[in-house]
């Protein structure tokens, strides 16, 4: 028995080494958070969509979702030009996408389903200056990313801190070159709301489902009461 | 019984006349004699059927609006998702029901195992059973690419590039079967095809079969005693009960707690965390990129653990199916005189225990990247599972039985554990009367470690004691 645990706790071991590297910081989300997920989708119109779409989501529905009136969301949000049942495409095409970058940006409809929060929330913060790079900076969680910093300006410019681990070089930090727009604070909370509307996009029926479940499950265990009392009462005569 | 003839229950009795509905009922439901000493382990037969009616139901409404082209399948299921009424609640129920399946149906054989469900006179219910385990097999492998994401995609094409690793054909086979020289919408297409009817219908009519054969020589029992050695004056076995109602009621009530599990997965945790849902095949299909890890769905990597365990990759084809095959074989390997694993030998108790973790482990293993230490262990697993089952017609042999009663037993239900449980809590928990400084008493619980030492101790001298 001994023995078998042991080896377990291997098996389980392996899995632990095989993580590394800069570490993951913890986006907060919050979906029942309106304000926030305004913000971000003003973010995502502002920064993103000039090259990513999301084209599975319609501006109607993030004015349902989140809570504005139609006109608002053409005015404020959307671009100019388009309509309220259109699906978030991005004005840059797929020829010009790949003379300038060498593809086309993906999709960004599902990115926080194949990615996850905490990675994006990473990514987003985790562009440095980097000269040996096509745009001159480089990225802590994705290495050697093709896209440049939409957020340099905000955020202003980061530096890298290398430490020697053997014979290799590793990232140990990133820290400020030069300060942007916003401070570190108000940053972290533009690049959490974006983040907290791309989780939204991912899945929009989240908090209706959230909501609904706790209906469901209430019905099934008044169900279940129910048919054991049920089963009780035609079992009662089998000994 | 006399009953007046109104005009509906005449137009009942024309049917009656043309059509043996009520003997059909008799036969399974109303007139079927089953154990009436059915535990936990029994509810998953008739949860695999409430399982099949659930994919059925939710298939069929997904493909009123799933699009199988290699251009649009994509787009479909996240309409569906979005756009559709009601859209995201079909398409989880149909992907959590996918996994829910597995699950049910690793228990039910698993339950076989247990009490000796395959050994004469049930060897052909095991076998339709196990064809219906490969149907589903490749239900669930052709229906997993319909979402046409990027594990959908390179799981596909790493399974069926298997089979060009079969010397001669093999290339010739792969070709034949994709359509195409990669997976592309010629594919699509034809695993829609099977995934919609050809293969559904297979499952029905082994379904069928299943029960017909179930229902002709009786179910088993927790005993393994044949039910039908002692009959009362009317010919109805002493210790059966008629399948309906007592069954369909108690069926009722594990219905009732295993649609608490697949609802709260359906809507606080559909993507299991990654597992019911893998994060990868949320991105779309894409032939030029492939991902870091390719790894199957969490209920084929048992089966993918011993293909990459064996270093060939022809050998490794065969071993992988070779673990399905000698499952068919069970009901000829196990030697053991005796069904169930209450009165078996401790050599098959202990052998089996050792399987379910082997099983566990390789399943594990499937999820993760190779390593070296996981390749070792993968081997060590692998060659557990082959051992279990090619060696079992010798150390069978060896098993020192107990002796079978005549009659069902009766174990205690959970209600009768309740106090004996409480009994444990409380000695592990212990509660103390404290005065305090206003000098009222208040009753306080504090973990007691000698009484937890105790429960501990008891626990493993019973758990060595069953396996003997």
């Amino acid at each position: 028995m001994k023995k078998l645990l042991s080896l377990f706790l291997l098996v389980l071991s392996v899995n632990v080494f095989a993580s590394g590297g800069v570490q993951l910081q913890d986006a907060d989300i919050d979906l029942t958070d309106k304000v926030s997920l305004q913000r971000g989708a003003k973010s995502f119109v502002t920064y993103c969509l000039g090259c990513h779409s999301a084209k599975q989501i319609r501006y109607l529905r993030v004015a349902n979702d989140l809570g504005l009136d139609e006109k608002h969301v053409l005015d404020d949000i959307a671009p100019e030009g388009a309509g309220i049942y259109d699906q978030l495409h991005s004005a840059m095409n797929k020829h010009d996408a790949e003379k300038w970058f060498g593809t086309q940006p993906p999709d960004l409809s599902l990115i926080a389903r194949s990615r996850g929060a905490d990675w994006l929330y990473s990514y987003l913060k985790g562009f440095y200056v980097d000269k040996a790079r096509p745009f001159g900076v480089n990225n802590a969680i994705f290495e050697d990313v093709g896209m440049p910093n939409p957020l340099w300006q905000l955020q202003g410019e980061q530096k890298p801190v290398f430490v020697n681990d053997g014979e290799r070089r590793v990232l140990d930090k990133l820290v400020s070159a030069s300060a942007g727009t916003q401070s570190p604070e108000e940053f972290d909370k533009t690049v959490n709301d974006l983040v907290n509307f791309l989780v939204y996009v991912g899945e929009p029926v989240q908090l209706e489902r959230q909501k609904m479940g706790k209906y469901v499950l209430f019905f099934l265990f008044v169900f279940l009461a129910i048919a054991y009392l049920l089963k009780k009462e035609y079992w009662k005569d089998v000994h | 019984m006399n009953l007046k003839p109104t005009r509906l229950r005449m137009c009942g009795n024309w049917v009656l006349d043309r059509f043996p509905l009520a003997q059909v009922w008799n036969e399974h439901m109303a007139h079927y004699y089953a154990p009436k000493n059915f535990n936990f382990w029994y509810f998953f037969g008739s949860l695999a059927l409430l399982v099949l009616v659930n994919q059925f139901v939710t298939g069929i409404l997904l493909t009123m609006n799933y699009k199988p082209d290699a251009k649009f399948a994509f787009d479909s299921v996240e309409y569906i998702m979005r756009d559709v009424n009601w859209g995201w609640l079909v398409r989880y129920m149909h992907s959590t029901g996918a996994s829910a399946f597995f699950i049910v149906v690793y228990l039910h054989m698993f339950r076989g195992l247990l009490y000796g469900s395959f050994k004469q006179p049930r060897e052909l219910i095991w076998i339709f059973g196990m064809l219906l385990f490969v149907a589903l097999m490749a239900e669930a492998f052709m229906g997993y690419l319909l979402p046409w994401g990027q594990m959908s995609y390179w799981g596909a094409q790493v399974i069926i590039s298997l089979f060009s690793a079969i010397p001669v054909i093999g290339d010739d086979l792969a070709l034949w079967i994709r359509g195409d020289y990669v997976i592309s919408d010629a594919t699509l297409n034809r695993f829609f095809a099977f995934h919609v009817i050809a293969v559904p219908l297979v499952l029905v009519l082994l379904v069928f079969m299943h029960i017909v054969a179930l229902h002709e020589v009786g179910s088993n029992n927790p005993d393994g005693i044949d039910i039908k050695k002692s009959k009362d004056p009317w010919g109805h076995p002493v210790d059966g009960i008629p399948f309906h109602p007592y069954y369909t009621v108690k069926d009722v009530v594990g219905v009732a707690v295993f649609l608490i599990f697949f609802a709260t997965i359906i809507f606080y945790m559909p993507e299991m965390g990654g597992y019911f849902l893998e994060h990868a095949n949320f991105i779309p299909a894409d032939p030029m990129k492939t991902p870091e890890h390719i790894a199957p769905v969490w209920y084929f990597t048992p089966f993918y653990s011993i293909l990459r365990a064996i270093p060939d990759k022809f050998a490794g084809v065969i071993g992988m199916g070779g673990s399905i095959v000698v499952l068919f074989l069970l009901p000829w390997l196990d030697r053991g005189k005796v069904k169930s694993i209450r009165y078996r030998g401790g050599i098959y108790k202990k052998a089996l225990m050792l399987f379910v973790v082997s099983f566990i482990a390789l399943g594990y293993l499937g999820t993760q990247p190779v390593t070296p230490l996981a390749t070792i262990m993968a081997r060590i697993f692998t060659a557990y599972y082959f051992g279990f089952f090619l060696l079992m017609p010798i150390y069978t042999r060896w098993e020192k039985l107990k002796p079978v009663p005549s009659h069902l037993t009766t174990q205690p239900t959970l209600e009768e554990r309740i106090p004996d449980m409480i009994a444990v809590f409380n000695e592990v928990i212990e509660t103390k009367s404290v005065t305090t400084e206003e000098g009222t008493t208040e009753l306080k619980k504090h973990f007691n470690p000698t009484g937890a030492k105790n429960v501990l101790i008891r626990t493993a001298k019973n758990l060595k004691e069953s396996l003997d």
